[in-house]
């Protein structure tokens, strides 16, 4: 086990590549900490499959260093770096047993027969399959199978790290449920860094202590969930995380004011000048409809159970709002009011830090 | 359940049907009629009964041909199959080289039988042939037409050349089909490259090979155009094989009696012994499922 350095990190999968439109990761430095469960969040075709890849070493990168510990591995071939992955589809060997399967990775370091025997029950029985561990491979269904490789994933107590690279896709929703569960267990129990792509939020913040959001082949934020939900570094993270997404409105900033379409809205903070093109970012839940305020246009109302969601428009812009329960649904002349702390601003899709440090986030 | 049965539609089939007994089933029945009569020409047949299958079931002969062929064919397997799974292993997997070697190794079987035995039969002679006179001048005593060794050597490489091709592009196919993520889990898990072969590649490639193995083998079985160009089954009868000697016998000596005999029994040889292939390799797979 070891902490995991990428250093100047970037990978294309051009030869030669010329822009940075290229680069399917584009430059990067980071540490994944020793222990650490980390979830790695974005949309498809991000780059999250490839950095896992590079970490594992089924991938080059083109250029930067890949450090375990103090050690580079840049060069090194994936059997050397004792590392475990699983991946979106299940791989399992089709001829072996199940139990052949799980020890698979331990014979193949050559480890004691007993020690095997041992450790393959005790992975089966974390993984609910200790009844069928004689059956053959191949007849079992698609969540078995994938159970088998985050089993298979698991067997090894001495990897630097497991990878997961968006493992629950193919299995059921109650399912999921329960080996996510298992594996933050797991974590617990055996402290191995643990890395888990996916594009599904509710699984990144559910499993992880640090989520790491990737867009367009850069980290645009690592931190914990709540942080991603209060102070989202980048416009990307707003809107990906929260459902619905964090609302952006365009507007003009001065001082602690900000002024969107001939109406002033109060910030928690004060800010400098800012430059480009400048947004200020709400989360739905901290929009409240009232008597007072913003005026909007309602839209729709969606009903989704536990709250309900109001589409509306300020000044020809979409603005979401989240309507706890039992409140009265706005009629036409709604208007809406902001909780100055928790507004965001922007400038370039960057968050800007308010100027006087001490308040605001 | 009370399902309606309705078979109505076997009709569809009759024109087929029909078809097929014109183009196969009468023909065969007028070998059939052969072997269970004589003739001496004008439509006129006196009945033999088995006779002629008796004759030919106790035929030294045919026992030696049916050794020779039993022989060439394993020959032929042994080689084939573990040379045409090795080039597939090494062929390049994407990309222009891909397209190239596939070319080159589809050519071969693009060639007419009888002009591949005409090929080997000139590059073979050691006056005129690139193969025999290199031989020849580097001392090797090699001569197709009057050592039955070296006979048997050239038919076999012959159709090595000819048909590695089919069983290393069948396994090909196999190998393309495995999803990269395999190849990767085993880098994770530290296979070795036996292991991947073992537990990745083999198992993904038994379908094709098993077509593979049964094609090689009918082929091999029924071997006739390449030999009869390149050595006419000589020396002396060395390689004579079954449909050689059929054949002499029908065509050469006229026998239409034991000829007919001889590749009625011929035809359910080669049928028995793929079906015994088959259900063979398909009960390794079930059991295996289990």
């Amino acid at each position: 086990m070891s902490r995991i350095t990428l250093s100047n990190l970037a990978h294309s999968y051009l030869a030669n590549p010329k822009g940075d439109d290229d680069f399917a990761l584009k430059e990067m430095d980071h540490v994944w900490d020793d222990g650490g469960a980390y979830a790695l969040l974005g949309a498809s075709g991000c780059g999250k499959t490839t950095l896992l890849n590079i970490i594992s070493g089924l991938v080059r990168p083109s250029q930067g260093r890949v450090l375990f510990g103090d050690r580079d591995v840049t060069d090194a071939a994936t059997t050397e770096r004792n590392i475990a992955q699983v991946f979106q589809f299940p791989v399992v060997y089709d001829t072996m047993t199940v139990r052949e399967n799980l020890a698979f990775p331990l014979r193949n370091r050559g480890m004691d027969a007993g020690y095997i025997a041992k450790r393959v029950n005790q992975i089966a029985q974390m993984i609910g399959m200790e009844d069928i561990l004689s059956k053959k491979a191949r007849g079992l269904t698609a969540d078995a199978k994938q159970k088998i490789s985050l089993g298979r994933g698991m067997v090894r107590e001495d990897v630097n790290a497991i990878l997961f690279d968006e493992p629950l896709t193919v299995i059921d929703p109650h399912m999921k449920w329960e080996l996510r569960t298992q594996l933050k267990s797991l974590h617990r129990e055996f402290g191995h860094t643990m890395i888990y792509v996916t594009h599904d939020q509710t699984e990144a913040l559910t499993f992880a202590d640090k989520v790491v959001v990737m867009h367009e082949g850069r980290v645009v934020q690592m931190g914990t969930p709540e942080e991603l939900f209060e102070t989202p570094a980048h416009t990307f993270v707003g809107y990906f995380i929260g459902s619905p997404g964090m609302n952006l409105l365009d507007a003009e900033i001065s001082g602690s004011e900000a002024r969107l379409q001939g109406v002033s809205v109060e910030l928690g903070a004060v800010y400098g000048p800012t430059s480009g093109r400048t947004q200020i970012g709400i989360r739905p839940e901290y929009v409240t409809v009232s008597d007072e305020g913003l005026p909007v246009t309602v839209k729709r109302v969606e009903d989704v159970g536990r709250h309900r969601i109001v589409r509306a428009e300020l000044g020809g812009q979409p603005l979401n709002a989240i309507l706890p329960e039992g409140m009265a649904v706005p009629g036409d002349n709604a208007r809406v009011a902001f909780a100055p702390a928790k507004i965001n601003v922007y400038a370039n899709d960057w968050r800007v830090a308010p100027s006087d440090i001490g308040r605001g986030a | 359940m009370d399902k309606t049965q309705n078979n109505k539609a076997w009709f569809l089939v009759l024109p087929v049907l029909l078809l097929v007994a014109f183009s196969a089933v009468l023909p065969l029945m007028t070998v059939v009629n052969y072997a269970f009569n004589d003739t001496f020409g004008q439509n006129e047949f006196f009945w033999e009964g088995l006779g002629w299958f008796e004759d030919m079931v106790s035929s030294e002969r045919l026992h030696d041909a049916l050794g020779r062929q039993i022989l060439f064919s394993g020959i032929i397997l042994a080689i084939q199959v573990p040379l045409g799974i090795f080039i597939a292993l090494n062929m390049p997997k994407k990309g222009f080289w891909s397209s190239l070697v596939l070319i080159l190794m589809a050519l071969p079987l693009l060639i007419p039988f009888n002009v591949v035995g005409t090929i080997w039969q000139i590059f073979g002679r050691v006056d005129i042939g690139l193969l025999g006179h290199t031989l020849a001048a580097m001392g090797v005593d090699y001569n197709y037409t009057n050592d039955a060794l070296d006979a048997w050597i050239t038919l076999v490489v012959m159709d090595v050349w000819h048909w590695t091709s089919l069983v290393a592009l069948l396994c090909y196919a196999g190998l393309q089909s495995i999803p990269q993520a395999y190849y990767q889990a085993a880098k994770i898990d530290q296979a070795t490259r036996w292991s991947i072969f073992r537990y990745i590649e083999l198992p993904k490639m038994k379908g094709v090979l098993l077509i593979a193995v049964l094609l090689r083998f009918m082929d091999s079985f029924m071997i006739y155009t390449e030999p009869f160009v390149l050595t006419g089954g000589g020396p002396g009868n060395s390689t004579t094989f079954l449909s050689i000697d059929l054949a002499k016998m029908a065509t050469g000596q006229f026998d239409l009696g034991p000829a007919a005999a001889f590749s009625l029994m011929y035809f359910c040889v080669i049928l028995l012994i793929s079906w015994v292939f088959y259900t063979v390799m398909t009960n390794l797979d079930r059991e295996e499922n289990r």
